[in-house]
């Protein structure tokens, strides 16, 4: 599989071949973690005092907490003095056109579907006079700014919204909540910031794509979503294009707020580097994220495709603290060759009518395990809460493994909790009726798995829908037979 | 368009063709009985393509071409269409979709235009009318929650839809009922162009009166051993098996 996804290994990761421009600053942290690295990144990001603050009390946190071991993979430990904490954002090698970029990585591209102007932006090929994306970018954010809406940098917003990260940074996630999002509140490179003022709802789906400032994707990425009361805001996260990155570990946090009657949807779609065929190498994806809905008929919605990463570990959540207040989590998480997955979601039940919804669909192939770990928590103050889970795994070949952990603890009795779970198999005769119809092994799979999938999939906004069919394809080629 | 010769195969160690004859000229239609165990369900999957089935000796030409060395889907491409004795389902894809899939790759390996959505569902609601189809079927996953009748009346519904050269349809009128029998037989019949090929492998006679061959071949212990006209089939129905089994036997112990 990692030879039809050795995508962008050569351009992402090409030093600028001349040697450094006079005005960059070449300076890197140097490998370790600890008080005076903290500082140094603050202080390169020319943080303000409470930030710095802020930090500090994570890390010294961090310090007394111990790495969790609970989760249904293994991997090799993780040496956090070995990893450089703060590096300067390096210049990306620009190609001329896409005539020059390697052929290989042109027809995964094509395969996945992705647009001429797409590629050439992943591709880093210097923009043509006819089509300024700059201009492009600037024109969506001005349409932006005219509502009200903020969509920056997280460290943009530091120094223009300073009163807003004050009020809910760590309000969602505080730093004292696992050993990962201690370590990523204390050494945080940056991420996406995105405000709704009252009433507004965004007119376009917000991706990181139109950040001006998206420098290669953070080690450590930080977002928080803010969605004032009756806002409404679509983002969606990641690209379908397989992302490499010499960092192998990746702790970001995501908090998202959405007061009273607003809606906060927010997609993934994941795809880092794997790991070849035997598990080496290959991305950690040691995620937080939780959203919570503070006020009477808040939304958030979380939809994600994870098919990457050697290692994916994180649980969505929504804290449903308004009354009437909805949370859902859809969630499609593939896992081949030596890939391992324990990924699921908590539904935490506060206010009274609220409801959950939970639909998880995992895929296993190869020698991959895939774990799914819910928790629906209906607390004794939640009155007439409803909760619908439904688990279901498919395996493809009989090396691979699905796991379910479903946590369910109700302390209200007037609460309606239903869990279902399947567990399936890709059927050899299944696959021999498609090819007698004319269609190919590969193509019959694809058409199995993501008719499984659909249910999910129909959650995601259009053109990452359509992206991520294709994905989910490519990912499992090579898993059946 | 179909020639087999000398055909030998064998599943887990177990030999069951035992070096057939056949041929199939374009436009006819040819039934295959014999009793259980002679290797009818072999001889569908073995020309499908079934990789359990491992061919031991013999050849297979199908439009000229080594059928033997094409994979299932090469094969369907080709034009070789079996309609299953035991439908799958498969839950999650339509009925539509799946056909649309299907139908595509087909078109593309002859060098035609794929179907758009729009032009695939008018060809659709056409060939829905052929096995008495409602539109509520094509939306449902393939076969999942069908009944035996309804399924092998997809099947034959899918055989419209991809206009085969050459049609093997393996016991098709097993656990059908009378009615379901009638409509799957009106929609073969309504298939039947002249050019195209029908193998009908079938243990009972009464589909023959809906279905009339051109030919019938008795198959017993992996070869065909004897081949007549539809009256072989009625002379079957009246005095079973025995008699051919019998002159077979004493032809190979002499």
């Amino acid at each position: 599989m990692s030879d039809d996804l050795k995508i962008l290994e050569d351009v992402a990761n090409s030093e600028y071949k001349w040697g450094f421009v006079s005005n960059f600053e070449s300076d890197n942290a140097p490998k370790g973690l600890n008080e005076d690295i903290v500082r140094f990144i603050s202080a390169k990001k020319k943080e303000p005092e409470w930030l710095l603050e802020y930090r500090l009390k994570a890390f010294r946190h961090w310090q007394t907490m111990t790495e969790p071991a609970w989760p249904n993979v293994a991997y090799p430990k993780v040496d956090f003095q070995d990893i450089i904490y703060y590096s300067a954002p390096k210049p990306k090698v620009q190609l001329d056109s896409l005539d020059d970029l390697d052929p290989e990585i042109k027809a995964t591209f094509d395969k996945l579907g992705i647009s001429l102007e797409e590629q050439k932006r992943l591709a880093n090929v210097a923009v043509d006079a006819v089509i300024d994306s700059v201009s492009v970018k600037t024109t969506f954010r001005e349409a932006l700014l005219e509502k009200g809406i903020i969509f920056s940098s997280f460290s943009e917003a530091v120094h223009e919204h300073p009163e807003l990260i004050k009020k809910y940074l760590g309000s969602v996630v505080p730093y004292t909540d696992n050993f990962y999002a201690a370590l990523n509140a204390a050494v945080f490179s940056d991420g996406s910031f995105c405000y709704i003022p009252k009433g507004v709802r965004c007119p376009m789906e917000l991706s990181t794509y139109f950040r001006i400032n998206s420098a290669g994707t953070g080690q450590f990425e930080r977002t928080l979503i803010i969605a004032e009361e009756g806002a409404y805001v679509s983002y969606l996260e990641g690209c379908t294009a397989p992302m490499r990155d010499e960092n192998q570990l990746h702790a970001a946090v995501v908090e998202i707020v959405s007061h009273a009657e607003a809606q906060v949807k927010y997609s993934t779609v994941q795809n880092w580097y794997p790991g070849d065929k035997n598990g080496k190498g290959g991305i950690f994806n040691f995620v937080t994220k939780r959203g919570i809905c503070l006020g009477y008929k808040s939304k958030i919605s979380w939809t994600q495709v994870e098919t990457g990463s050697a290692i994916t570990w994180k649980y969505p959540s929504v804290i449903l603290k308004g009354d009437n207040s909805v949370g859902e989590f859809y969630s499609v998480a593939v896992t081949n060759n030596m890939q391992q997955a324990d990924t699921g979601t908590k539904m935490i039940h506060i206010g009274k009518n609220t409801s959950s919804t939970i639909i998880s669909k995992g895929i296993s192939g190869g020698r991959s395990h895939n774990s799914y770990r819910g928790l629906v928590k209906i607390n004794k103050s939640a009155d007439n809460a409803r909760n619908f889970s439904q688990c279901d795994s498919l395996l493809l070949g009989d090396q691979c493994g699905a796991h379910t952990f479903p946590y369910l603890e109700v302390s209200n009795k007037s609460a309606k909790v239903e869990h279902e779970a399947t567990t399936s198999k890709v059927g050899e005769d299944q696959i021999f009726y498609c090819n007698q119809r004319g269609i190919s092994t590969e193509d019959a799979v694809g058409l199995i798995v993501n008719g499984y999938c659909k249910e999910v999939f129909n959650k995601l906004p259009m053109e990452f829908a359509v992206e991520a069919q294709k994905l989910l394809a490519i990912s499992l080629e090579g898993s059946v037979g | 368009m179909l020639t087999i010769k000398d055909l030998k195969a064998s599943v887990e160690e177990k030999q069951i063709l035992n070096g057939l004859n056949f041929e199939v000229k374009p436009g006819e239609v040819h039934a295959i009985m014999g009793p259980n165990g002679s290797g009818k369900s072999t001889l569908a999957s073995v020309l499908a393509g079934r990789v359990e089935y491992d061919v031991t000796a013999g050849e297979v030409l199908f439009n000229g071409e080594d059928l033997l060395d094409m994979s299932p889907e090469d094969r369907a491409r080709a034009g070789m269409f079996l309609a299953f004795q035991y439908p799958i389902e498969i839950p999650g894809v339509s009925n539509a979709n799946f056909l649309k899939t299907a139908v595509n790759e087909v078109r593309k390996s002859k060098g035609l235009e794929v179907l758009d959505s729009k032009q695939f569902l008018k060809i659709m609601q056409e060939k829905m009318k052929l096995v008495e189809m409602d539109k509520a079927m094509t939306q449902r996953s393939v076969n999942e929650g069908f009944s035996g009748g309804e399924k092998k009346r997809n099947e034959i519904f899918q055989m419209a839809m991809l206009e085969p050269s050459l049609a093997i349809l393996d016991e098709t009128d097993s656990g059908l009922d009378i009615d379901a029998l009638r409509i799957v037989a009106n929609g073969v019949n309504a298939l039947r162009d002249g050019q195209r090929s029908f193998i009908v492998i079938t243990h009972y006679q009464r589909l023959l009166d809906y279905i009339v061959p051109d030919f019938v071949h008795v198959l017993y212990k992996g070869r065909i051993v004897k081949s007549g006209t539809k009256e072989l089939a009625l002379e079957l129905e009246e005095k079973g098996y025995d008699w051919i089994k019998e002159e077979v036997d004493a032809t190979l112990n002499a």
